[in-house]
């Protein structure tokens, strides 16, 4: 049998982590899925890869710096043009406390 | 004599200055074209009838007055709709982003309106470009023009299939894994993602940056140079944009291969890859051959490792860019959003996302996760660092680099999906020019049945203008480019 490498449990936590909602058939259905996945993600670990540096980026440029002066900006109604809730100037948010 | 819509972007132009045709005429033959077989193909989401019509005749009436056009004057470009375009909904056919219309233009977007294209809609995708077969869109699958019941790759698949069925005269895609080349081979155009910084990324909405290149689609090489000299080169607003000075694509479409070093890479004609597609690719190869290239083979041993490097990358940028879409600020929003504030974040996610979507983000979320990191994220990003030195390593020995771009032909509409792993394996040839940041082109080179083969070829950074000299000499010669379905 193959490796359990993530439990339904641990799946309920990354969609926390994540936050997506998830239905009862969809625990089921992903940590089936991932425990798949996984087991093919850890082929890495036949690799041998002490020494080497990570490559976050393929270019060479490092912290690319511009001038630190007002440019244009979007005007304020073309900014809350998207939102679907909103009120006068503002965002309008759920409730966070 | 041929329609309109048939031809090349090359041709429209030069019709349309000399006043040979009118651009309007043009646009209208496309837009009659679209009416009639789109509803067969559903290549496109959104499209923007009126506007184009009206952007014709404003270039015809510059015209008429003698003043200058640019250098696509009147010629209708098909968009990915991850690319923002200014008041034209924008939706990365996702739920979630449905009635998104941009405030602004991505970077491309604007040169083309500079050089006087015509933006004729914007194309079908897999939802956030996560997908290679353009069936994961809210908006529902495309099909494949060359057989309906096939798929037309992805995720650019809206742009392949609106190019091979003449809806469009070019097109723009977006590639993070292959999702230039892959539709380019299923529906038998040329697809170029370009080196990484080449092309500015403003505006292109995010999957995974550290892969991502927006390239041309194109129906012919000389067209397909032609739109990549107008997207290319340094722009202030994407931070990995490089300031270099810019290749003339055109020069090299000569014909002439004399010298040329291909390297075979011996994994890209391993067990995996169907014997048909190998069968179609030797040809090519040996057309390139009695153009005066020579070639060898090489082997790349780190590829085994290519893809599940690639997908972790991928995943962990993914779940980190789309942490974004709360529907606070755009996007959807559940109706009754009176409980707190995280729930109707995991709320309005779970209803805005497709599964694939969320299968990615939770998996990166995973693998970036404390105690995860070292064995998935830090050990692929190492992985690679070993990609990119022995790609670096062939490359000192060859020019390019050939092989298939997919390692087997379209398959059917629902045969995959419903395996994520499987469709994962689609992708096992052209994810490494993503991890290496290479070039790569994927180039129509032959017919399985009715179904296209595309041959890929990767080079060195900023070798685009070598990649398009082999596709120019596969179209003068093996005479797949040009053909077209019936529809």
């Amino acid at each position: 049998m193959r490796k359990q490498h993530i439990s339904k449990e641990e799946v309920e936590h990354v969609a926390w982590l994540a936050h997506i909602e998830l239905t009862e058939e969809e625990k089921t259905l992903f940590t089936e899925q991932f425990n798949r996945i996984l087991d093919f993600f850890r082929k890495i670990d036949e690799v041998n890869t002490d020494n080497v540096p990570p490559t976050h980026h393929v270019l060479d440029l490092v912290n690319v710096f511009r001038e630190d002066e007002v440019g244009e900006t979007l005007p304020n109604d073309s900014v809350l043009i998207n939102a679907p809730k909103k009120e006068g100037r503002f965002f309008k948010s759920p409730r966070i406390v | 004599m041929p329609k309109l819509f048939e031809l090349s972007a090359l041709d429209i132009i030069e019709k349309i200055k000399s006043q040979e045709i009118t651009a309007e005429d043009y646009i209208n033959s496309i837009i009659e074209r679209i009416l009639r077989v789109d509803k067969k193909i559903n290549a496109f989401i959104t499209l923007e009838i009126s506007k184009a019509q009206e952007k014709a005749r404003e270039i015809d009436r510059k015209i008429s007055r003698g003043e200058r056009v640019g250098r696509l004057a009147g010629v209708a470009v098909a968009v990915k709709d991850n690319i923002c375009t200014l008041g034209i909904r924008t939706t990365c056919a996702s739920r979630i982003l449905e009635n998104f219309i941009p405030p602004y233009d991505a970077t491309v977007i604007e040169r083309l309106k500079h050089e006087d294209a015509i933006i004729i809609g914007k194309t079908n995708m897999d939802e956030f470009a996560m997908g290679s077969t353009t069936e994961t869109s809210y908006f529902g699958p495309t099909r494949n023009p060359w057989d309906l019941s096939k798929v037309p790759g992805g995720s650019s698949g809206g742009s392949a299939a609106a190019l091979i069925a003449d809806m469009a005269t070019l097109a723009l895609g977006s590639d993070t894994g292959g999702s230039i080349r892959c539709p380019a081979s299923y529906c038998s155009v040329i697809g170029l993602k370009p080196t990484y910084g080449l092309v500015s990324r403003y505006g292109l909405i995010a999957y995974a940056n550290s892969l991502e290149q927006i390239g041309p689609l194109a129906k012919s090489t000389a067209d397909c140079a032609l739109l990549l000299s107008v997207i290319d080169g340094y722009d202030p607003r994407d931070s990995t944009s490089v300031n270099i000075p810019l290749n003339d694509f055109s020069k090299g479409l000569t014909g002439d291969l004399r010298g040329l070093r291909v390297g075979l890479p011996k994994e890209f004609f391993g067990e995996g890859v169907e014997d048909s597609v190998k069968r179609h690719v030797w040809s090519a190869i040996h057309i390139l051959e009695s153009l005066g290239a020579v070639y060898e083979e090489v082997s790349l041993p780190s590829l085994e490792y290519a893809l599940a490097t690639y997908y972790i990358i991928a995943m962990s940028e993914a779940s980190s860019n789309l942490a974004r879409y709360d529907g606070l600020r755009y996007g959807y929003r559940v109706e009754h959003d009176d409980a707190d504030w995280s729930r109707i974040y995991a709320r309005n996610r779970r209803i805005g996302f497709g599964a694939e979507v969320r299968r990615r983000i939770m998996l990166g979320t995973y693998a970036l996760s404390a105690g995860y990191y070292e064995q998935y994220y830090l050990k692929a990003l190492k992985i690679r660092t070993i990609i990119r030195r022995e790609f670096e390593e062939a490359l000192k020995k060859f020019d390019v680099l050939v092989g298939p771009t997919m390692p087997l032909p379209p398959f059917n509409i629902g045969e995959k999906i419903g395996d994520p792993l499987t469709l994962y394996m689609c992708d096992v040839l052209t994810v490494p020019a993503n991890l290496t940041g290479y070039p790569a082109i994927s180039i129509p080179c032959g017919f399985e049945g009715k179904l296209p083969i595309g041959l890929q070829s990767i080079s060195k950074p900023f070798n685009e203008d070598l990649l398009l000299k082999i596709s120019f000499a596969l179209e003068t010669n093996a005479g797949f480019i040009g053909r077209r379905p019936e529809l």
